[in-house]
């Protein structure tokens, strides 16, 4: 047993043949852990029985050392919790302004955004194919004017917020930025996410724009220009969350989502950036999915295995780029119409697997999600079961508390050797490049065809009663009963945006905005030139997120899937 | 006589393991099985399905944006002078059902329809034809 914050002694046998080895993975846990601040409430079961930090055998992998298997820092939740962060975003900005003012004031402390289909695609809320799509996944976001009513009355210097867009990455970026410094919040002291994660959309998500290499450079800029401008800001967040819920198995989730931060990796080394530069800002996003101890060693595989790639294989040397971080949302695709208050159970077991995994912020999904956006009352279900895991089961109390169990530790090692395999797939895809791999796949259907074929297999298993869900293949008793109110988003809102574009586009100085346009567009064509700066004078000058899409595609092109079952 | 079902996607949601998923269970069913790709508007749709000679279209949708393209395929099908039946499967609120089926709509498949549902709802819609 390893004691909590006292330096172990050398008093028994084990430890003696431990300091012959200069820095024991105990020595550097206790280091580490002496040097940590302690959140002020009781480290005691209920009964009153002690509890220590972490527990292990002397010489056996710690938390907060390499190679991180246990957790990224020594204290873990001890030091703080994991930041419950709940994704929201519907009809117009200041709706979804609203909905993270209640988040903020139910307790949820980082804001996480939803974008809606049109914006996810780099459209506007006026164009064709808009109909009937604004505001219905996320919130409607054109241009600065939006932007600034999202977040009309939060202090962005105060709150992390993530936003969840990919191929408008850069422009979105580009007008938080503009709207941050519009308020007085300089760029250097913004905190929060970007997911950025291009490469999940053409093997998964599906919302990609204009073709790989293309999209690549544009995230190379963002990951430039955080660097360099953006000390507190997550330039990516390398997301499995997606490519699970297209149906991958929890190995491919892993293995994929990795080889994608190293692609992520390659692409900033080409580009001149020192690992150790930007690889601190690169975060990852889990999907936490039902087979509770799967997903668990899914997460401290995924520790590992990051923290020796980038050690052995990139030549990180910073502690911070060696500690995968990440975020975890509970599994959409396990929720069901059918009896939806069930949801709620299978979420906090979810959550559960995340926290025991190690995640550093959460989203919980909420019961009426395999039919709707959320109700504000479902979100506050699906936030208050992360609180009743932080505040009343007391497994926040030590860090990676499955450690050391057989099952768990082979079945870690297992999708360790697993993922292994899929990485030495994809590296003879690019002949030994990993960016090469990621990218050739995806333009061979590689990806996308596994992904469809994990699918399928799992689809036979619930048609062929091999695997069971609760209200809809057994337990099918109450299934006519359960009648919840659903959070319904009318065409008024649709109507509302485009008149506030309307409007937007009648009252800015469009010769401005041209000649912002047009330098971006020319900017665009030099795969040199980073395009950040282009992008943010195109924000303040009320270029809408459709027109910087339009004026970058007009040389990048777009990108077209070839249809395959 | 071997079905021929066309499988689409319309609108900008990306989402596809649902409809292909449906597109394996259809063929595994014996049914010939088009499928357009990500993307395409009530009127690729609508062509599509006549140039193929499809008995069947499913529509495969998660975004919300169900309740305006739908009836809009449906609307593109019968200006073509074509009575193709129209199924549509995905996130569909319980009390949209009515609705799309007002709306032309042969009928809606809901979240955790098993494969057994989807292969005879395809085959009833065609077959009422």
């Amino acid at each position: 047993m390893v004691a909590g914050s006292s330096p172990a002694g050398p008093t028994t046998s084990h430890t003696t043949i431990h300091l012959v080895t200069e820095n024991t993975p105990r020595k550097a846990w206790t280091e580490a852990f002496g040097s940590s601040s302690l959140r002020q409430v009781p480290f005691t079961t209920m009964s009153g029985i002690p509890l220590e930090a972490v527990y292990g055998e002397e010489g056996s992998e710690m938390p907060g050392v390499y190679p991180y298997t246990r957790g990224p820092y020594a204290s873990m939740y001890r030091s703080k919790l994991w930041t419950m962060r709940m994704f929201a975003g519907f009809g117009t900005a200041t709706d979804t302004n609203e909905r993270f003012r209640e988040i903020i004031r139910s307790g949820g402390d980082g804001l996480s955004t939803a974008f809606d289909m049109p914006t996810l695609m780099g459209l506007d809320s006026d164009h064709p194919m808009s109909l009937g799509e604004v505001g219905r996944c996320g919130v409607a976001i054109d241009s600065l004017a939006d932007m600034k009513d999202l977040f009309a009355g939060i202090d962005l210097g105060g709150i992390t917020t993530s936003m969840t867009i990919n191929s408008p990455a850069a422009p979105i970026l580009a007008m938080f930025v503009a709207q941050a410094e519009t308020a007085g919040v300089p760029r250097k002291v913004l905190g929060g996410t970007l997911q950025n994660d291009i490469l999940k959309e053409y093997q998964a998500q599906k919302e990609f724009v204009f073709p790989p290499r293309q999209s690549m450079r544009l995230v190379r800029d963002t990951i430039a220009f955080t660097a360099n401008e953006m000390p507190k800001w997550h330039s990516i967040s390398i997301s499995g969350y997606h490519i699970r819920e297209a149906g991958s198995t929890a190995a491919e989730e892993l293995a994929f989502t990795i080889a994608n931060g190293f692609a992520y990796v390659e692409l900033a080394l080409q580009a001149g950036l020192p690992i150790d530069s930007f690889a601190p800002r690169l975060s990852f996003f889990f999907n936490a999915h039902i087979d509770f101890f799967e997903e668990i060693a899914k997460y401290r595989a995924a520790r590992r295995i990051w923290a020796r790639w980038l050690k052995e294989r990139y030549g990180a040397t910073s502690e911070r780029s060696l500690q995968l971080r990440f975020h975890t949302q509970t599994a959409g695709v396990s929720l069901t119409a059918q009896q939806p208050e069930v949801n709620i159970v299978r979420t906090a077991i979810e959550a559960l697997a995340g926290v025991l995994g190690g995640t550093q912020s959460l989203h919980t999904n909420s019961m009426d999600e395999a039919m709707a956006l959320p109700t504000e009352r479902a979100a506050r279900i699906a936030l208050r079961t992360q609180q009743v895991i932080a505040n009343e089961t007391n497994v926040t109390a030590v860090a990676d508390p499955l450690g050391g169990s057989w099952y768990v530790e082979e079945l870690t090692n297992e999708m360790e050797r697993r993922a292994e395999e899929i990485f030495a797939d994809i590296e003879a895809f690019g002949n030994g490049s990993m960016l090469d791999g990621c990218i050739n796949g995806i333009e061979e259907n590689w990806f996308q065809s596994r992904i469809a074929d994990s699918a399928y297999d799992l689809e036979r298993k619930f048609n062929s009663g091999e695997r069971i869900i609760v209200g809809v293949s057994h337990f099918l008793e109450g299934n006519d009963e359960d009648e919840i109110d659903l959070l319904r988003i009318t065409n008024e809102d649709e109507q509302k945006q485009r008149r506030r574009l309307e409007a937007v586009r009648a009252s800015r100085n469009s010769t401005a905005v041209a000649e912002s346009l047009a330098v971006l567009e020319t900017e665009a064509a030099d795969p040199e030139i980073n395009l950040m700066p282009a992008l943010i004078n195109a924000s303040n000058a009320q270029a809408t997120v459709g027109e910087m899409m339009k004026s970058m595609g007009t040389v990048f092109g777009r990108h077209i899937e070839v249809p395959t079952i | 006589m071997t079905l021929r079902v066309l499988v689409a996607k319309i609108g900008l949601d990306g989402h596809d393991r649902g409809i292909k998923i449906v597109a394996r269970l259809l063929r595994d069913a014996g049914m010939e099985v088009i499928y357009t790709g990500l993307f395409q508007t009530p009127d690729t749709v609508a062509s599509a399905a006549i140039d193929e000679d499809v008995d069947v279209i499913g529509l495969s949708m998660l975004s919300g944006a169900h309740m305006t393209l739908a009836p809009l395929v449906v609307e593109a099908l019968r200006s073509r002078g074509s009575s193709i039946p129209v199924v549509v499967g995905g996130i569909v609120p319980r009390q949209d059902i009515p609705l799309l089926k007002a709306a032309g709509i042969s009928e809606v498949l809901g979240p955790g329809a098993p494969g057994t549902a989807v292969v005879d709802t395809i085959r009833a819609a065609a077959n009422a034809q």
